[in-house]
């Protein structure tokens, strides 16, 4: 059943020809980001292997090492289309980390306070109201400026803005969930609180999960590009693409636009092609929404 | 064997109540600091319900909706924790500190669409408890469930299946099936049938009776369809606003109901005379009313004809009056004769 629930799955998604277009987007950028040791000219993270006479050259530039610079290259003398794709892999394993680790921690507490009830219930959704009425990018900032620079500490302050959104969702959720009579059923066994938690209630919370989680993997990446391009991201030489913005920033108005430029245009693609398919699967998983 | 003692009062509820209350908000508080009544927000579902039910017996319970009769139901489950006194079986408490800890008591619940969970295959919604109470080893698991599955009349297929590939009658099947693999000795049945299709209904109440015959269980079966419980049933219980009014043989509350609502009860059946005149049948007068605002006395004295003035302050004791048939009443009208 389940592999023909998938199959029709499928077959409704391919009718929307964009989205089919933007998950074909997404997986050849996952593609290049994991491939892209194999496939770049050049290790940009490799200090060494930088030339710096070469830096800053305009696309199609033939660089002292004997390969053509595409993309043209930054002001270290990275090879502009080598660091995109190490910048893009770097977004994605932030944005995926963040958003599991946002997706796990939210919907354990949102469903587990809607399941305990009471003061705790109470207590967990004001905190998490509180955190969600002003913006997660500045719980995001003083959290990297906190604890510091490097990939862990960015992951974490990601998740810690993102996990309310969950939170939220997966307590409405189990809201409607706790009180079916399949759940009374679990309970009446009697079966552990834990087993009934995580085997009964956070299973048919679902749906709407993985909706929030699409889109909010999405907005991780623009968040980490985001603080990157302030500066609280990831260090300088290992520049993601939010980073490489900002480096390439400063020589926009100078006439060297592609420093910036195309780093902006993978990142825009990315977000974009992820909140399309994520458009797309809550469309299917939401009954509500069908036309 | 058990004593006689022990076996007349296999199951017991003293002096159950369960309470529903919203807590005082400060609305309420601030009315009261200006010397204001706030309204009520308590509501007893269930007061001071006192019931014992043989072992092997079957005892219906019945009412109109909102009685408490589910309430009741639940609690005897262990689903919610009686507000006061308590439920056990064989001398062991069903809960304890507010957690259900026997396993001797299982439901079956009156939606069979709600009460599986739609993210379980048959096989594991039946295996689930057994496996975690320890009763069957994972090996022999699976032939356990097999077990069940045949006892309850369903293909042996059905294993690997989820809940929506079946019809209302066999997902009861399933439901009974997932209680029964607990090994329970008592068994509460709400409304098991009411939602199902007449044809079903007769098929899974025979299943019933074959499998409490069997199986030597104990049922408490809530229901509002009178003619179901006296198929069922060897005594019957009526409730009305959370209390027990009249309890007795089942062939002596259909054939001598005592308690006026129970009499206007059996009353208001449909039914067709055999001469082919019209169906005649009673309504019973007025409405059930709000257990906000539970009138003072015994709770029917406004719909009652026997009424009479001690009937709207004191509220009426349940009563032995009718020893050979084992019958209790709680009415003043009754008691005074």
């Amino acid at each position: 059943m389940a592999q023909e629930q998938l199959r029709r799955f499928w077959q409704e998604f391919s009718e929307n020809k964009i989205a089919v277009v933007a998950l074909f987007v997404v997986l050849a950028l996952v593609f290049l980001a994991i491939a892209a040791p194999f496939i770049t000219p050049q290790n940009p993270y490799d200090l060494s292997s930088l030339v710096l006479s070469d830096s800053r050259r305009p696309p199609g530039f033939v660089g002292s090492k004997g390969f053509t610079h595409w993309l043209g290259t930054d002001a270290q003398g990275r090879d502009l289309f080598s660091a995109i794709l190490y910048g893009l892999k770097i977004s994605l394993e932030i944005g995926l980390s963040a958003g599991a680790i946002a997706f796990c921690l939210g919907a354990t507490l949102g469903a587990g306070s809607a399941f305990l009830g009471g003061r705790t219930e109470a207590i967990a959704m004001r905190i998490v109201d509180l955190q969600l009425s002003f913006p997660a990018i500045l719980l995001a900032l003083v959290l990297s400026a906190v604890m510091g620079q490097g990939k862990v500490q960015l992951i974490i302050a990601l998740a810690a803005a993102q996990y309310a959104y969950f939170a939220r969702t997966a307590h409405g959720a189990a809201i409607a969930e706790r009180s079916k009579e399949y759940v009374e059923a679990a309970r009446s066994t009697p079966l552990s609180s834990w087993r009934v938690l995580f085997r009964h209630i956070l299973p048919n919370c679902l749906p709407p999960l993985i909706v929030v989680a699409t889109v909010q993997v999405a907005n991780a990446i623009a968040l980490e590009a985001t603080l990157s391009f302030l500066g609280l991201g990831l260090p300088p030489t290992e520049p993601s693409l939010g980073a490489l913005i900002a480096n390439g920033f400063q020589y926009m108005l100078s006439g060297r636009y592609w420093i910036s430029i195309f780093p902006g245009i993978a990142l825009i693609v990315l977000i974009i092609a992820v909140n399309i398919v994520g458009d797309q699967i809550r469309d299917q998983l939401n009954p509500g929404l069908r036309r | 064997m058990m004593d006689d003692a022990a076996s007349r009062d296999f199951v017991s509820l003293e002096h159950v109540s369960r309470r529903f209350s919203t807590g005082t908000p400060w609305t309420d508080r601030l009315l009261t600091r200006f010397g204001r009544t706030p309204p009520p927000r308590t509501v007893y579902a269930v007061s001071d319900v006192s019931l014992t039910i043989k072992r092997g017996e079957a005892l219906g319970l019945v009412g109109e909706s909102g009685c408490g009769k589910s309430t009741l139901g639940r609690i005897l489950c262990g689903i919610l924790p009686p507000s006061e006194g308590q439920a056990t079986i064989a001398g062991e408490p069903v809960v304890v500190d507010g957690h259900k800890v026997s396993r001797r008591v299982q439901m079956v619940f009156q939606n069979p669409f709600a009460s599986l969970n739609p993210r379980l295959t048959i096989g594991d919604a039946i295996a689930e408890g057994p496996l975690a109470h320890g009763l069957v080893t994972p090996a022999q698991a699976r032939d356990y469930v097999q077990g069940w599955i045949e006892r309850v009349g369903l293909p042996a297929d059905v294993v690997q299946r989820y809940p929506h590939q079946f019809s209302g009658g066999q997902r009861q099947r399933v439901a009974i099936a997932r209680a029964l693999a607990m090994q329970p000795d008592v068994l509460v049945c709400d409304e098991p049938v009411a939602s199902l299709d007449v044809s079903i209904q007769a098929q899974i109440l025979n299943l019933f009776l074959q499998l409490r015959e069997e199986l030597n269980l104990t049922v408490l079966f809530i229901s509002h369809d009178l003619g179901v419980v006296r198929h069922i049933c060897d005594r019957v219980a009526v409730m009305y606003l959370g209390r027990i009014v009249e309890e007795a043989d089942t062939a002596a509350i259909y054939n001598a109901p005592a308690h006026p609502y129970t009499r206007a009860l059996l009353d208001s059946i449909p039914r067709l005379e055999p001469d082919g005149s019209e169906a005649q049948f009673k309504a019973i007068a007025g409405e059930l009313p709000s257990p906000l605002r539970p009138p003072p006395g015994c709770a029917f004295h406004e719909r009652c004809p026997l009424a009479f003035d001690i009937c709207n302050t004191q509220v009426p004791e349940l009563t032995v009056i009718d020893p050979s048939h084992d019958r209790r009443v709680a009415c003043h009208a009754l008691r005074d004769k």
